[in-house]
């Protein structure tokens, strides 16, 4: 044990000289958790609307107010033709073409029913599939909107409807910074924690130290817990800032049980360390190891279920999911931060990110060699 | 040499890397208290010969004992015994020389006292009072080198190999970093060590020279020079080394 204190003391002196990674375990957090939640948006706004109205009739213009008024879109102008509202699609200028044909208000008065006609730009998915939505959707309230005009006062027949309202439990206002800022957290933790212990070893190769480290009466197990701990309590410290700024910049504070939190964390915190470790014992150069590291962290981030639901993945997804520690940190922040999760709903969890933790740090220990 | 008591046994030890044989059945002994010189080209198998009876690197045949200890079982007891200093500079250059010298003792199981008192002693030996604080990055080569060679006898092994200790210093700082070598040999310590320059090799009790993986000569500097009836150890030297076919 007297090792491993030797060893704590020579990390912690060379993490604490090196500035600039210690700002960058205090800025990065700071900085990601300002910035991230306001890109990391899925509500849509300022789609480019260009319209083609042939008919140029009250009720035409009712549905344009209509439709700029509800904030979502923005008019880029009228066009006379279709083709040229297209052009501004080819150009980027606009994201939608709504074309009104002529006749709209007299044929919808006479015969009870109309089209019109929507173009997207389907180059952003996202945009143009919500875009689509949101406009349909104007739409069909305008259209509810003029039957009940004709149909109200004659009290005939009055049309059946029914109507949804959804109440949001946990997330009232559907904000989505409650839903992101909690998830960023999770990635920001693994991103420090992976690429911090997966560079250390690696670089104590590269400047040939680990060669003097493994001609010394050292145990394996020694020197990977002299690594593993310094990192384990910085993980820690970046965690703790990152609680901070989420509560001082967005008021989100956990719903749940702290403890049951830390006590997640601190599992996931050796899960991801041992997986950098890992990677530093198959690793000859930083280079290599960033790489290898990176190639991960994006399969991690992206199959996480932070930006997309890992619900709506297809089966095998799903199953490699559950093979990613990132995708329980994310879902075990949203539990206890929104929705106040305590220690027994994130018991599942904790068992499996232990596996993690042990498998990922045994394999690590095994594969770390003092000769070749 | 009065007792001739081995410390270092070595028969037949090869290290294959594919179809490259590095160290050729290579048989030696080198006993205690003695400065061993371990002579040849780049490329002759030396630093791979070191790295195997330091217990960084598993032979593919041969048998060998350092320190009493068999090099394929009980590379970690060996550990113990010995002191190793590389070619590539090895102490940690983000920690001061006080920082250095406590880590290296600490892990070597020395206790706070022996810490302490090793390391003032140390430092004072080698007139770094004015330095302790400082980096180890900031200190010029020929100091680290001293530093370093000190640091890996610090906790007193049976053993130390160094692996080309001297590359890139000053002859000044040369003649000093020998003297530190005869300290330690007079202590007790065995030294076993690598070099390029043939005046070193003057210095040493006895030397070997590799050429191409096998040990081609083996002898007191003075016996070599009669064997092969040159003048100096850079004559010697050059007889066999020309023969070489493995260059860098």
């Amino acid at each position: 044990m007297r090792t491993v204190k030797f060893l704590l003391q020579k990390e912690f002196r060379q993490i604490f000289r090196n500035r600039a990674i210690l700002a960058l375990i205090i800025v990065m957090p700071v900085m990601q958790l300002i910035i991230l939640p306001l890109a990391a948006d899925y509500e849509v706004k300022n789609i480019n609307l260009s319209v083609v109205d042939h008919d140029h009739s009250p009720y035409a213009q009712q549905l344009v107010a209509k439709i700029t008024a509800s904030g979502y879109f923005r008019l880029q102008g009228y066009h006379a033709s279709f083709k040229e509202a297209y052009r501004l699609i080819e150009q980027d200028k606009a994201d939608l073409v709504l074309e009104i044909p002529r006749g709209f208000e007299r044929d919808l008065i006479r015969n009870g029913h109309q089209q019109l006609f929507i173009a997207v730009n389907a180059i952003n998915g996202t945009k143009a599939g919500l875009g689509s939505a949101y406009l349909s959707s104007i739409l069909r309230d305008y259209n509810d909107g003029i039957r009940m005009e004709w149909i109200a006062p004659t009290r005939f027949r009055p049309a059946a409807t029914i109507e949804v309202i959804p109440a949001n439990r946990f997330n009232p206002l559907l904000n989505y910074q409650f839903f992101m800022v909690p998830g960023i957290l999770a990635i920001l933790l693994t991103m420090v924690g992976g690429f911090l212990s997966a560079l250390n070893i690696v670089k104590e190769k590269e400047i040939g130290t680990i060669e003097q480290i493994n001609v010394t009466p050292i145990k394996k197990h020694h020197f990977i817990l002299g690594k593993l701990i310094p990192f384990w309590v910085l993980g820690n410290v970046v965690f703790t800032v990152g609680l901070l700024v989420s509560w001082v910049i967005y008021g989100i504070f956990p719903q749940g049980s702290i403890p049951a939190m830390y006590g997640f964390i601190s599992i996931y915190l050796l899960a991801v360390l041992g997986f950098g470790l890992l990677i530093s014992t198959y690793t000859d150069t930083q280079q290599q190891a960033m790489f290898i590291m990176f190639f991960f962290m994006m399969i991690f981030i992206l199959m996480g279920g932070l930006f997309t639901s890992i619900d709506s993945m297809p089966p095998w997804a799903k199953a490699v999911s559950r093979l990613n520690p990132v995708s329980y940190l994310v879902e075990v922040m949203r539990m206890i931060v929104l929705k106040g999760s305590g220690w027994a709903d994130v018991f599942p969890h904790l068992g499996a990110m232990l596996g993690f933790a042990v498998v990922l740090n045994g394999w690590a220990i095994l594969n770390y060699r003092k000769k070749s | 040499m009065t007792l001739r008591e081995p410390v270092i046994t070595v028969e037949n030890l090869t290290k294959r890397f594919g179809d490259f044989i590095a160290t050729n059945a290579i048989t030696f002994d080198v006993y205690k208290g003695e400065i061993f010189g371990f002579l040849g080209a780049n490329g002759a198998g030396k630093t791979t010969a070191m790295r195997m009876l330091c217990g960084l690197s598993v032979p593919s045949s041969g048998r060998a004992t350092v320190a009493g200890f068999d090099i394929y079982r009980q590379t970690e007891q060996i550990k113990r015994h010995i002191g190793y200093m590389s070619q590539k500079f090895s102490l940690y250059e983000d920690l001061t020389v006080a920082e250095n010298i406590r880590f290296f003792g600490g892990i070597y199981g020395l206790s706070n006292h022996q810490l302490q008192s090793k390391s003032k002693a140390l430092i004072e030996r080698l007139g770094l009072q004015a330095e302790r604080g400082k980096l180890v990055g900031e200190l010029p080569l020929g100091w680290k080198q001293k530093l370093a060679f000190s640091v890996s006898i610090l906790h007193e092994p049976r053993i130390v190999f160094l692996d080309e200790p001297t590359g890139g210093v000053d002859p000044v700082t040369r003649r000093q970093f020998w003297a530190l070598i005869h300290e330690a040999a007079a202590s007790g310590i065995t030294v076993f060590v690598t070099t390029h320059y043939m005046d070193e090799a003057e210095y040493c009790n006895r030397v070997s020279i590799m050429v191409d993986g096998r040990i081609n000569a083996l002898g007191t500097p003075s016996e070599l020079k009669q064997q092969f009836g040159e003048p100096s150890m850079d004559g010697v030297f050059y007889q066999l080394a020309r023969g070489a076919k493995r260059g860098d």
